[in-house]
């Protein structure tokens, strides 16, 4: 069983690495790119029976710093 | 008086750490990040600069999870003073002993330099051998310390005298120019900057000696 987690910095915390890559695109001809947020993806290969409440505790107390980040989970 | 310094897999201060402890009249043991439990009696945990776990997920994020942390959690719990320096204030958020986060710079670049700090408070046992409103010279050196807190963790964070350094010319992006902040009781401080690296005569500057002074004196006498 697989299941997807999407890391992102919170609105209003500064993505500075987003930002890079919004004025990249801006040089390379792209207009109108108005705001590039950088997150992450991590994908778990879990055992059968493993719950979104298991991955949501995962994220709790590892994968997200939820001071700074929001995240997401996808099961299946 | 008796300090520990935690070594984890990517720790690269903790030598400098010791030695700037041991030249201030500690004893020191080193403690390695698998052990369950510190050394019996000691007073100040120091957890040093590197790239602990190499900075995978987030910085100091895997090291929170360590069995040593564990000890280390207890024990500031049982009013035990904690110093972590870069990697370790990053660790020290992580494991929530601190408030707040600390985010890439908001310049994206990797910062090793000098820089003015300026003495916030005297009012804790790490930083009572300044006087508030000194400007010292400490090194700094990484690629994630702007600090971020909300603004009302700032806020409460000022209020409470809590904010122990500042930059004189923020590096980072910093939020409300913070470079090191101590817990409520007082007894956990972390920073960005490298205090042991300004701790002696051959590193160029000593501006950093008298919280290692000031610290190893305030226990030895406890």
């Amino acid at each position: 069983m697989k299941a997807r987690v999407h890391v992102m910095l919170k609105n209003g915390v500064l993505d500075p690495q987003g930002e890079a890559v919004r004025h990249a695109l801006g040089a390379l001809g792209f207009d109108g790119v108005n705001g590039v947020r950088q997150g992450k993806v991590i994908e778990l290969d879990l055992a059968d029976g493993a719950t979104e409440a298991d991955v949501t505790q995962m994220c709790e107390k590892l994968l997200a710093n939820t001071v700074i980040e929001s995240y997401s989970v996808e099961m299946g | 008086m008796r300090a520990a310094v935690v070594v984890f897999p990517g720790s690269n201060c903790d030598r400098d750490l010791a030695v700037a402890f041991e030249a201030a009249g500690a004893e020191v043991s080193m403690v390695w990040h698998k052990d369950d439990a510190l050394p019996e009696g000691v007073d100040v945990v120091g957890i040093p600069g590197g790239f602990s776990y190499g900075d995978y997920l987030r910085c100091g994020a895997i090291a929170a999870q360590s069995n040593i942390c564990n000890a280390v959690k207890a024990h500031a719990d049982r009013g035990g003073y904690v110093l972590g320096v870069c990697n370790g204030f990053q660790v020290l958020t992580e494991t929530g002993l601190l408030p707040g986060a600390l985010l890439r710079n908001a310049g994206l670049k990797y910062i090793c330099k000098t820089v003015g700090l300026k003495v916030e408070t005297s009012n804790s046992d790490f930083t009572a051998g300044y006087n508030a409103g000194d400007v010292i010279d400490i090194p700094i050196a990484h690629h994630d310390g702007n600090y971020f807190a909300d603004a009302d963790t700032i806020k409460r964070l000022q209020d409470a005298d809590r904010v122990a350094f500042t930059y004189e010319d923020n590096p980072n992006g910093a939020q409300a120019d913070i470079a090191g902040i101590l817990s409520a009781n007082r007894r956990v401080l972390g920073m960005m900057p490298h205090p042991e690296r300004a701790a002696d005569i051959g590193h160029g500057g000593t501006d950093g000696a008298a919280l290692f002074r000031a610290l190893v004196g305030a226990l030895a006498t406890a």
